[in-house]
């Protein structure tokens, strides 16, 4: 393991370091202030990469990073711990924050005060999220990743923006305050709150706690289950992201997945051996299942590009939920490369969906009066010639083609990497044997469903997009105009090309998920390394490792 | 001691629940407070309740747990206080604002006499 000592911290201070630096700068000196954001945030990507890289390096197991803040180990100290799922999602997060923050800088960063310090302390919180190796400490990442996006998602005001934030932030106290009674339930029963520490002393529970340690988990569970928007815990996403500004919004898509993301990693950690293995998959599976349902029928109901996308987060989540419920490896395999794919395609969509909402509304943005009907004889231009045979400007072009790609990506139709998600993980549903699950009272008809509502849910998507193409591209008036700038089209086009990127190397990322997966469920040496992980020999605590040095 | 800090907890958590299910942001503001009380209390109540035992090592006092009470509960409680301040405080800065664009304290908006 030759991790550089402090490069595992990176992804918390570097963001932390650069809002406070943009506060200082104040309001006026912009071209400092967009520097400082998107080099910022730059740097944060390339931390990740290099995470991934050295994680990935080892091999068989993953050399997996431990940082002991302030040099304490593990289970009486806060660790941070960079494992390939967290590799993976500290880089999910950059790349998405990295668009996502050239984009803002074309209009958005103009709608209010304090955007960017926001946009670093979110990019903070959600990093650390992923890194933390203990709870109270992934309630404080939690807070202040919350914190921000209450900022953010009412960055530019508007009533539309306040009253979902209103909802947003209501529910998502509660939430918090579910969490913290489930972390209590958890501490009282195991006495202690390290992640790693939890596994290890999880067999020695005596019988008559377990109930307890259950009632916990399971509180914990559906703090995180709000978060990861699983039905019929989801109304509030659908209208708090469509009113955010789009590329908040694109940086909340994200933020769904710190609750996925939390499931798997403590779902897998705690109940994927031992006496209460597979505790909750069934849940799990079943409010998937349900929450893909409910995706299905937003989409089929709605004609807003921004519901859309909603709703098309809240089918990559339920997805996600029950091939977690499946409690297979080779399934979660597939699921994280999904989520990669899903995750990217969405934040795509939310980008696009401004930028389809400008045609020919003279470059503001509105999305209201979208589901005005458009009048039978609006398919003419100004002249009352019909527009059969006219030239498209080549920026509507280009915006057209980059809409059926986001398209695509979305609904996973081939030729992107959306696809390639989807049949692996219909293939590795499918491939599960019966008592391959120890549970598996339903696990085949399961598998049934996944398969059918997740290719119900692609169709679902495209025939609702195309609807949407059809109103916005083909009978928006004859006033055939798109203001798209430079910086905004390139951001949407990095983050296609991001897209087309992982489809091209497919082979290895999903090679490397396979790996993770793997890693996940069988915990045991992740829980080994992170609890042998000792202090560093400082000047005052020399003598005290000689002392513990086995 | 124990029936008394569960009925307070108890109390709280259900007015906190009922509050929070009632129309006007002001009663929501209370009830996400109340709650955040009760969730504190219950923190609070998993190091074991004890009388007279201080949570820091004293010279003289062997170091078991026979003789001190658990300290990170109250460090938790401490943490979770703070930041259930904050975010109530950024929820409060989020409800004037909704009033003022609304006119009403309704949560969804609407000028209803419910």
């Amino acid at each position: 393991m030759d991790f550089m000592p402090h490069l595992v911290v990176v992804p918390v201070v570097l963001p932390l370091i650069a809002a406070a630096l943009l506060i200082l700068l104040g309001e006026k000196r912009r071209r400092a202030r967009v520097l400082v954001n998107i080099g910022a945030t730059l740097a944060g990507l390339l931390a990740a990469l290099a995470i991934l890289w050295q994680v990935d390096s080892g091999g068989e197991p993953a050399a997996i990073g431990v940082y002991l803040a302030a040099n304490w180990e593990a289970p009486f100290g806060i660790v941070l711990v960079a494992d390939r799922l967290s590799a993976l999602m500290l880089v999910l997060a950059g790349i998405v924050g990295l668009f996502a923050a050239v984009y803002a800088e074309a209009a958005w960063v103009r709608g209010g005060m304090y955007f960017h310090p926001l946009f670093q302390l979110q990019l903070m919180g959600l990093n650390g999220a992923f890194l933390t190796g203990d709870l109270f400490n992934l309630f404080v990442f939690f807070e202040v990743m919350l914190a921000a996006s209450y900022g953010l998602q009412l960055h530019g005001s508007g009533w539309p923006r306040v009253r979902s934030g209103l909802h947003y932030i209501a529910v998502n106290l509660l939430a918090s305050s579910l969490f913290l009674i489930g972390l209590a339930v958890l501490y009282g029963v195991m006495g202690t709150l390290s992640m790693a520490d939890i596994a290890a002393k999880l067999a020695s529970v005596p019988g008559s706690d377990r109930g307890m340690l259950h009632a916990g988990a399971a509180i914990l569970a559906v703090a995180f289950l709000i978060k990861a928007a699983a039905w019929p815990l989801n109304a509030w996403l659908v209208p708090a992201y469509t009113a955010a500004s789009a590329p908040v919004a694109a940086l909340f898509a994200v933020m769904t997945k710190v609750g996925v993301y939390i499931l798997v990693r403590l779902w897998t950690l705690l109940f994927s051996d031992g006496p209460s293995m597979n505790f909750g998959s069934d849940v799990l599976l079943y409010a998937g299942l349900a929450t893909i349902a409910f995706g299905v029928l937003g989409l089929m109901a709605t004609l807003r590009p921004g519901r859309i996308a909603g709703y098309s987060i809240l089918v990559s989540s339920g997805t996600l939920l029950a091939a977690l419920g499946m409690g297979n490896a080779a399934v979660t395999s597939a699921a994280l490369f999904y989520m990669l794919s899903a995750t990217m395609a969405v934040s795509v969509l939310f980008l696009f969906v401004e930028l389809v909402g400008r045609i020919g509304k003279d470059g503001q943005p509105d999305l209201v009066g979208v589901d005005d009907e458009p009048s039978e004889d609006t398919n003419l231009d100004d002249e009352e010639l019909p527009l059969v045979g006219q030239a498209f400007p080549i920026s509507l072009a280009l915006l057209g083609l980059g809409f059926i790609a986001a398209g695509l990506l979305v609904a996973g139709l081939p030729p992107f990497s959306g696809f390639i998600a989807k049949v692996s993980l219909l293939q590795a549903v499918l491939a599960i044997q019966p008592g391959d699950k120890a549970s598996d009272v339903a696990s085949q008809s399961a598998a049934f469903w996944i398969v059918g509502l997740v290719l119900f849910a692609g169709l679902a998507t495209m025939v609702s997009l195309a609807r949407t193409g059809i109103r916005h591209f083909w009978s928006t008036g004859g006033r055939l105009t798109s203001q798209v700038k430079i910086v905004e089209g390139a951001s949407v086009l990095g983050l296609l090309f991001a897209c087309a990127l992982l489809t091209v190397f497919a082979e290895p990322v999903l090679r490397y998920t396979n790996a993770a997966a793997a890693d996940l469920h069988a915990p045991q040496p992740y829980v080994n390394t992170v609890l042998a992980t000792r202090p560093r020999p400082g000047p005052t605590r020399s003598v005290y490792v000689e002392e513990e040095a086995p | 001691m124990e029936v008394l800090l569960a009925l307070v907890i108890g109390v709280f958590g259900g007015a906190g629940v009922w509050l929070v299910l009632r129309p006007r942001t002001f009663q929501v503001v209370m009830g996400l407070t109340l709650l955040s009380y009760a969730v504190n209390l219950f923190i609070f109540s998993v190091g074991g309740l004890f009388l007279d035992k201080p949570p820091l090592v004293t010279p003289g006092l062997p170091t078991d747990l026979e003789h001190y009470t658990d300290p990170l509960p109250q460090a938790l409680v401490l943490t979770a206080i703070v930041i259930g301040f904050a975010t109530t405080a950024l929820f409060l800065v989020v409800l004037l604002a909704s009033r003022g664009l609304s006119g009403t304290d309704h949560v969804d908006g609407a000028r209803d006499e419910s």
